[in-house]
C-alpha cells in the first residue's frame, strides 16, 4: 500500500494546486496530438470510448460543464457553457436553461432552443421514427427520469424531470453530453460532426489523423488559443512514445503512459510534464450467478475473498492502483469510501491469509480441496490490460482451490457473449463517464439498465440506486451509497479489484491543460490551452 | 503461344473468382460481425439497435444475394460503402494504394539492387572473410523479426539523431516521399534482400562450378566478364521466382513497416479493416492482393522466356 498511499497524497497534492495563477496567454499554433486508435466514429453520443470523446469533445458544446479549471468533477463545480444561468422550480423537478444568444454552429446556422429539445428527444428515445442522429444510445440509462424536454422560445429550455435527481445537471456536464446540430444527418455527426465548439472539425481520415481548426466564430470571445488540433493515429504505442520523446507530438493520449513507461520518457526526456491521475476505469470480476457452481453464493464470497488486490497494483502499474469498492475513493474521488470503511468490506481487510483461510474454509466445505480443486474458465476480452489482470486472477485462484484457465474472447464478441452468459467469471473494466452515483449504480447494476451486461438483478439494490437518486442532502446520500457498494460488494455483484491510474504527458511549452481527476471522459475541450514558444 | 497465353488469362481469371467466394464466405466464418463490433464499441447490448444497424447495412440477406450484389458492384466499378465510415470504399481505398505501392516498390527495389550484388561478390569470394561477413549479414536478415528492426531503427534514431523517421506529414514531391519511405522500405526490403543474397550466392556458386563458365575462362575472358555475363544471367532464374514469391509477401511485412512506421498504407488498412470486420473495405482490398499476385507470377513466367531463350511456352 505504500505506493497507493503516496499516490493518494500526489492526488490530494494535485487537487489542491488546481487553482494556479493565470499567466497570459498566447495565441497561436497547432497542438499535434498522438492518438492510440481509430474512433469508431466522431459521434460522442454513440460512443462509449476516450478515443471518440478526446479528438472531438472541441468540436462541441455542452449546456453546462464541469469547470475545466478544476481538477476535480464535482457537482458543485459545474459551470455554464452553452447555458448562460439555471434553475430548479420549486419542485426541483423543472430544470431551465437560458442559453447564450448568437452562437452559431460551425456551418453558420443558428443555435437555438430546439437544438436542445431534439438533442434530448433522440437520447431519451423519443426521436422521430425516420431520424438517425443517433443511432446507438450507449447512455439511454442517465435519462430515464428525463420526462419532457421543453422550450420556450430560442434561448430557453426546460428538462421536465419525473423526480428530483440531483445527478442530472452533472451528467449534463459530462464530456459525454454536448448539444448536437440537429440540422445535420446522423451520418455526418459520424463522420465530420458540425458542432459550436472551439474547433471545427475539418478532416477525419480513418485510421490517419483527425484535424481540427479553430472556430473563428467561438462565441466565448478571446478563445480558442491554438490555431489548431492535430491529433495523429498511430496505433503502435511504441512509436507514439517515440514520437513523444522525439518532439514530434506536443501531448500523449490520454492515460497512455503506463508506469514502467513512465521511467523511459522521463529519462530520455527529463522536460516532459507528465502527471498520474486515476482514470475512474477499475477492473472487476464478473460471475454468472445464473448457473452452477456460481448460483452459490458461498462460492462467489470465495471469489472476493481470495484477491490480492496489492498484488494486482504491484504488477501492473507499480503499486498505483487504487483499491477501492465500485466508486471511485477519495482523495480524487467525491463518492467512494474512505479507506477505513473500504477495509470493513470482505475481501478488503488488510490481512490477506486470514482472508484465504476463510475462503479455503468455504471450498472445503463445498467438498473441493487441494486434491479436489474446482475446475474454471475466466473469461476475457483478447486485449493486454483484461489478459494481464486475468493472467493475475488466475494464479491467486490457485490459493483457494480454483483451477482456472484462461479464456481469450475475441473482443467483438465480448458483449455479446456475456449477454449470452456464455461465461463462468470473467476479468472486466468498468469506466465511469461521470464520478457520480448515478452513473456508476444505474448503468452498471440497475435491472433496467442496457449496460448492466450481467444481468444482475436485486430488488433491493433497485430501490437504493433509486433512493439515492432522488436524495437532496449530501451526507444522507453518501450514507445510501455506501450502504450500496456495501451490498454490491457482499453480493459478489461485479467485485471490484482496484480502480486505475496512468499518466498524461506533455511537452513544457504546452500550458493551460488541466487534467480531471476523476473521469478521464470529461475536460478534453482544449479551449484553455496554449502554447508558450 | 497465343494459345498458352489465353489459357493463363482464363486461369487467372479463374483464380480471382475462387479467391472472392473464398474470402467472402471466410470472412463470414470469422465470429462476429459489424454490428457485433458499433455495439459492442458502444459497450451495449441493445438488441432492437443491432437489428437496425444489420438491416440498414444489408447484413439480413442471404449470403449468395450479398455475393452476386458485392461482385456486380465491382465489375461496375463499384466497391460499395465501408461499414465503419460510411463511405464509398473507392474513396477510402484509392489514396492508400500508392503510398503502399512506393514503399513495396522501393523495399523490392532494395531487396533487389543490395541481394543480386552481393550474393554475386559473396560467391566470387567464396570462403573469404568477406564471403563470411555478408553470410553474417543475410543471416541476421533473415531472423530478424522486420517489427523488432523496425522498432530499433526508430530507437536509434531518437537516441542518436533526435528524430524520429515516420510518416508525418504528406509527401509533398517524390523526392519527399522517396526521403520518407526509405529507412521503412529498407526495414522490409533487408529481409527479402537476404533472402536473395543467399539464392543468389548458391545459385552462382553451382553455375560457375558448369563446364561452360570454365571454357569461358580458357578462352581469356575476363573476371567480370564471366561473372556477369556468364554466370549470373543463367543464375538468375532461381532468384527472379524468389523475387516473385518475395512480391507477393512483401504485403505481409508491409502490415507491420507501415503499423510501426505509422504510414497510411493499404495494409494496415486492411488489418484494421478486418478487425471491425468491413466486409466491402477487406473483400475488395484481398481481391487486389489475389490480382497483383497473379499479376507478378504471370509476369515472372514471362521473364523466364526473356532469361532463357531456350524456354518457350507451347501453345
Amino acid at each position: 500500500m505504500r505506493h497507493s498511499a503516496g499516490l493518494a497524497a500526489t492526488v490530494a497534492f494535485a487537487l489542491s494546486t488546481a487553482a494556479l495563477p493565470a499567466l497570459a496567454q498566447k495565441q497561436g499554433g497547432v497542438l499535434k496530438v498522438t492518438h492510440r486508435d481509430n474512433p469508431p466514429s466522431a459521434s460522442i453520443h454513440e460512443e462509449a470510448t476516450i478515443s471518440t470523446v478526446f479528438a472531438f469533445m472541441p468540436a462541441f458544446n455542452n449546456l453546462v460543464i464541469f469547470d475545466p479549471k478544476e481538477k476535480r468533477n464535482s457537482p458543485d463545480k459545474i459551470v455554464g457553457d452553452l447555458a448562460k444561468s439555471w434553475s430548479y422550480d420549486a419542485t426541483e423537478t423543472k430544470l431551465t436553461f437560458k442559453l447564450h444568444e448568437g452562437v452559431k454552429w460551425h456551418d453558420g446556422k443558428p443555435f437555438t432552443s430546439a437544438d436542445v429539445k431534439c438533442t434530448w428527444d433522440a437520447l431519451a428515445g423519443r426521436a422521430p421514427a425516420d431520424s438517425d442522429l443517433i443511432r446507438k444510445n450507449p447512455r439511454k440509462v442517465w435519462y430515464i427520469n428525463l420526462k419532457e424536454v421543453t422550450t420556450s422560445g430560442p434561448h430557453e429550455v426546460t428538462f421536465v424531470l419525473g423526480r428530483p435527481q440531483p445527478s442530472f445537471l452533472g451528467m449534463l456536464a459530462s464530456g459525454y453530453t454536448p448539444v448536437y446540430a440537429c440540422h445535420v444527418s446522423g451520418r455526418d455527426m459520424r463522420s465530420k460532426p458540425i458542432g459550436t465548439g472551439p474547433f471545427k472539425v475539418v478532416e477525419f481520415k480513418r485510421n490517419e489523423s483527425i484535424k481540427l481548426v479553430r472556430n473563428p466564430d467561438y462565441f466565448k470571445k478571446g478563445k480558442p488559443h491554438l490555431d489548431g488540433l492535430d491529433f495523429k493515429i498511430v496505433s503502435n504505442r511504441s512509436t507514439r512514445v517515440l514520437g513523444f520523446v522525439a518532439g514530434e507530438f506536443d501531448l500523449t493520449f490520454d492515460s497512455d503512459i503506463t508506469f514502467p513507461l513512465l521511467k523511459d520518457v522521463k529519462s530520455q526526456k527529463p522536460d516532459a510534464v507528465c502527471e498520474a491521475r486515476p482514470t475512474n476505469v477499475h477492473s472487476n470480476l464478473i460471475v454468472n450467478r445464473d448457473s452452477p457452481p456460481f448460483d452459490n453464493p458461498k462460492l462467489r464470497e470465495a471469489l472476493v475473498l481470495a484477491l490480492d488486490r496489492k498484488t494486482f497494483s504491484d504488477i501492473l502499474s507499480q503499486g498505483n492502483e487504487i483499491p477501492g469498492a465500485t466508486l471511485l475513493p477519495p482523495p480524487a474521488g467525491v463518492w467512494g469510501m474512505p479507506r477505513t470503511e473500504m477495509e470493513k468490506l470482505p475481501g478488503y481487510g488488510p490481512d490477506l491469509e486470514k482472508n484465504r483461510a476463510e475462503a479455503r474454509k468455504i471450498m472445503v466445505g463445498l467438498g473441493y480441496g487441494p486434491s479436489k480443486p474446482l475446475k474454471i474458465k475466466i473469461a476475457t476480452r483478447n486485449i493486454a490490460i483484461y489478459r494481464d489482470p486475468a493472467v493475475i486472477l488466475i494464479d491467486q485462484l490457485k490459493a483457494i482451490h480454483i483451477e482456472a484457465e484462461l479464456e481469450p474472447i475475441d473482443t467483438t464478441v465480448w458483449h455479446t457473449k456475456v449477454q449470452q452468459k456464455a461465461y463462468q467469471v470473467g476479468l472486466n473494466l468498468t469506466g465511469a463517464g461521470v464520478d457520480d452515483p448515478d452513473v456508476v449504480f444505474y448503468e452498471n447494476f440497475h435491472s433496467t439498465s442496457d449496460r448492466n451486461y450481467t444481468a444482475y438483478k436485486n430488488p433491493e439494490v433497485d430501490k437504493l440506486i433509486d433512493a439515492q437518486s432522488s436524495e437532496r442532502n449530501v451526507e444522507k446520500r453518501k450514507a445510501l451509497v455506501r450502504e450500496l457498494e456495501t451490498i454490491l460488494v457482499r453480493d459478489a455483484a461485479r467485485p471490484p479489484i482496484n480502480h486505475n491510474v496512468a499518466n498524461t504527458c506533455w511537452q513544457p511549452f504546452v500550458k493551460g491543460l488541466v487534467l480531471q481527476h476523476n473521469s478521464i471522459y470529461n475536460g478534453w475541450r482544449f479551449e484553455d490551452v496554449w502554447i508558450d514558444r | 503461344m497465343g494459345a498458352y497465353l489465353t489459357r493463363r488469362v482464363l486461369l487467372m481469371a479463374l483464380t480471382l473468382f475462387g479467391m472472392s467466394v473464398l474470402i467472402f464466405v471466410m470472412l463470414r466464418l470469422v465470429p462476429g460481425d459489424i454490428a457485433d463490433i458499433l455495439v459492442d464499441s458502444a459497450g451495449i447490448v441493445d438488441a432492437a439497435e443491432k437489428a437496425k444497424i444489420v438491416r440498414e447495412l444489408g447484413l439480413d440477406k442471404p449470403i449468395h444475394e450479398q455475393y452476386f450484389g458485392w461482385i456486380s458492384g465491382l465489375a461496375r466499378g463499384d466497391l460499395g460503402f465501408a461499414y465503419v465510415s460510411e463511405r464509398p470504399a473507392l474513396e477510402e481505398i484509392a489514396p492508400r494504394i500508392p503510398v503502399s505501392a512506393n514503399l513495396a516498390l522501393l523495399a523490392l527495389i532494395y531487396s533487389v539492387v543490395l541481394g543480386v550484388p552481393l550474393g554475386v561478390i559473396s560467391a566470387v569470394r567464396q570462403n573469404t572473410a568477406l564471403d563470411y561477413g555478408l553470410r553474417v549479414v543475410s543471416l541476421s536478415g533473415l531472423s530478424l523479426p522486420s517489427f523488432w528492426l523496425a522498432l530499433l531503427i526508430l530507437m536509434a534514431s531518437v537516441q542518436w539523431f533526435g528524430t524520429i523517421p515516420i510518416y508525418k506529414v504528406e509527401p509533398r514531391s517524390i523526392w519527399d516521399e522517396f526521403l520518407l519511405l526509405s529507412v521503412p522500405a529498407l526495414a522490409v526490403g533487408f529481409r527479402s534482400s537476404a533472402l536473395i543474397m543467399r539464392l543468389t550466392r548458391s545459385s552462382m556458386l553451382e553455375v560457375m562450378r558448369q563446364d561452360y563458365i570454365r571454357t569461358a575462362r580458357s578462352k581469356g575472358a575476363t573476371a567480370t566478364s564471366v561473372n556477369y555475363n556468364h554466370a549470373l544471367r543463367n543464375a538468375l532464374l532461381p532468384v527472379v521466382t524468389i523475387i516473385g514469391i518475395e512480391a507477393a509477401f512483401l504485403i505481409g511485412g508491409l502490415i507491420v513497416t507501415e503499423t510501426v512506421f505509422n504510414i497510411p498504407g493499404v495494409a494496415r488498412f486492411l488489418v484494421e479493416a478486418i478487425l471491425w470486420r468491413d466486409y466491402p473495405i477487406v473483400q475488395n482490398i484481398v481481391m487486389l492482393i489475389a490480382f497483383i499476385t497473379v499479376l507478378v507470377n504471370f509476369v515472372v513466367d514471362m521473364a523466364y522466356m526473356v532469361l532463357d531463350p531456350r524456354i518457350k511456352y507451347a501453345d
